[in-house]
């Protein structure tokens, strides 16, 4: 068994390296977080908003359901997507099981309810002060949906952040739908959750350091967003 | 007649809050609201804007009930401004979007909005980082800038200088040159003396008086309006529980 030391040493040589097996990881870890959080706003963004700001008959209820699937266990969506889409389910046909689309599709199934359930938060508050100033002006319903979603913008910027963390830090489910297939479905969680169990160290603690400086850097930068916002009385 | 209510009653939280309230606000003029803290003036002036229903009465405008086009000839500024997180000129743009303003028309409107505020070196500023007295005039031109008929202005002048109330007071009194009806809700007694024509006095979610100005104003009948006119601090009976504590102080 290496030295601590000697497996960090080896992991930022691989990392200085630009290692291509390495970048490959990176990108599609990459690609498939951005693409299932990209459709997860598309979806959770609209759909929180029509919850925080209209009032219809089981909106409550609505409300209630999402705020419990922000809690969704990642290994059962992995498991109904896998079944979903195995060779005898519904999709099978789709031949998608064992691809990147399903790791997106399980992904964006977990991150969509985190996306509309926050959404709905910040626009039922935002709402809340708009409400009467709306209908003193006469503001219709698609454009009061809209400017909500474009007045939050600031604390929907979080919001998303917090799908994206979710979802590039998930393992569980895309390796029940993806498999971790070398040079095919092989993101950053489940090299280094298989890498680590085959004592491949080097790589494992490599693409960590990664995923840190990834998580670290998103941060900062929508807290640096946020940090002007506030000070324009924008958020 | 504008604007009628008759026998407006609103229940809340299983309190009558209003209570057979009775208006006529005149087409042309200018209506002031006036009575103690909690006396249901921001209620009443809801109500006839059409954002609250009443448990019972009807408001009628021009003689017909109220209806979401009515609306639109209506604006108010609210007692607590709401502006977007947006910026001066965003704001007013927005106003003037939903009233259908595209183009060259509304930044022509936005200009005017602006220079009448005194607003235009302030117009990328986001409106929320603006002083309060800067704010009121932006809620009041942007109210305004919607061409309403009638305009409701629910307390804009509390808490500013003599100079933001002058230049709120001017905006006001402009409009109702131009033949926009005004109905504002009022704690000053300068105030009611320099813009008041008609008076309507609530105390406890009735009416204790209403009628013109000068005789509302200056013979009144009601208690609430004696006190107010010998410059008493008139403690009525929705403030009972204040009035225990201070009574030996007045
Ligand atoms: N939605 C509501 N539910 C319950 N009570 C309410 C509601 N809205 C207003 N009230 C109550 O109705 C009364 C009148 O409120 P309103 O805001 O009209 O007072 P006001 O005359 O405008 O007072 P102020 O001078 O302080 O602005 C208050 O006692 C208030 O607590
Ligand atoms: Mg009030």
């Amino acid at each position: 068994m290496d030295s601590f030391w000697s497996v960090l040493g080896g992991a930022f040589a691989l990392v200085f390296a630009l290692d291509p097996d390495l970048l490959e990881i990176i990108g599609l870890s990459m690609r498939v977080t951005l693409t299932a959080v990209l459709f997860a706003c598309l979806i959770g963004l609209p759909l929180g908003a029509a919850v925080g700001a209209f009032r219809f008959p089981g909106r409550t209820l609505l409300a209630v359901i999402l705020n419990a699937l922000m809690g969704l266990p990642p290994v059962v969506v992995g498991l109904v997507v896998y079944l979903l889409l195995s060779a005898s389910g519904p999709l099978g046909p789709l031949r998608l099981l064992y691809t990147p689309g399903a790791m997106i599709i399980a992904q964006m199934i977990i991150v969509t309810p985190i996306v509309a359930a926050l959404t709905r938060q910040v626009v039922e508050d935002i709402d809340r002060e708009y409400a009467e100033q709306f209908a003193s002006l006469g503001v219709g319903a698609l454009d009061r949906l809209l400017s909500l979603l474009w007045d939050a913008r600031y604390s929907l910027l979080t919001v998303t952040l917090a799908g994206f963390g979710r979802a590039v830090a998930e393992v569980g489910a895309v390796l029940i739908v993806g498999g971790n297939i070398n040079h095919v479905t092989r993101v950053m969680t489940t090299t280094i959750a298989l890498e680590t169990s085959k004592g491949n160290l080097q790589l494992a603690l490599a693409l960590g350091v990664i995923l840190l400086l990834i998580a670290f850097s998103v941060n900062a930068c929508v807290m640096a967003l946020r940090a002007s916002a506030v000070r324009a009385a924008y958020a | 007649m504008l604007l009628e209510a008759s026998d407006l009653v609103f229940e809340a939280g299983g309190q009558r809050l209003l209570c057979g309230v009775d208006v006529s606000i005149r087409k042309g003029a200018r209506t002031l609201v006036m009575g103690p803290n909690g006396a249901g003036k921001s209620l009443l002036l809801r109500l006839l804007h059409g954002l609250l229903k009443p448990a019972q009465g009807e408001v009628l405008w021009q003689g017909t009930p109220l209806t979401k086009q009515a609306m639109r000839a209506q604006a108010m500024v609210f007692q607590r401004p709401v502006l977007l997180r947006r910026s001066v000129l965003a704001n007013l743009k927005f106003a003037l979007s939903v009233r259908g303003l595209r183009g060259a028309e509304r930044a022509e409107k936005i200009e005017v909005a602006l220079a009448a505020a005194g607003l235009s070196h302030l117009a990328k500023q986001p409106a929320r980082v603006l002083s309060g007295g800067e704010q009121q005039r932006l809620a009041v031109v942007r109210a305004l800038a919607c061409e309403p008929d009638l305009l409701f202005l629910d307390e804009p002048t509390a808490n500013l200088d003599p100079a933001s109330t002058a230049a709120i007071e001017t905006l006001v009194l402009e409009a109702n040159a131009r033949g926009v009806t005004i109905v504002l809700v009022t704690h000053d007694s300068g105030q009611a003396k320099r813009l008041g024509q008609d008076v309507i006095f609530l105390q406890d979610g009735r009416v204790a008086e209403a009628g013109p100005a000068s005789q509302v104003l200056g013979t009144p009948r009601s208690e609430p309006a004696r006190a107010w006119q010998d410059g008493r601090l008139y403690l009525g009976a929705n403030t009972r529980s204040i009035n225990d504590r201070f009574r030996r102080t007045f």
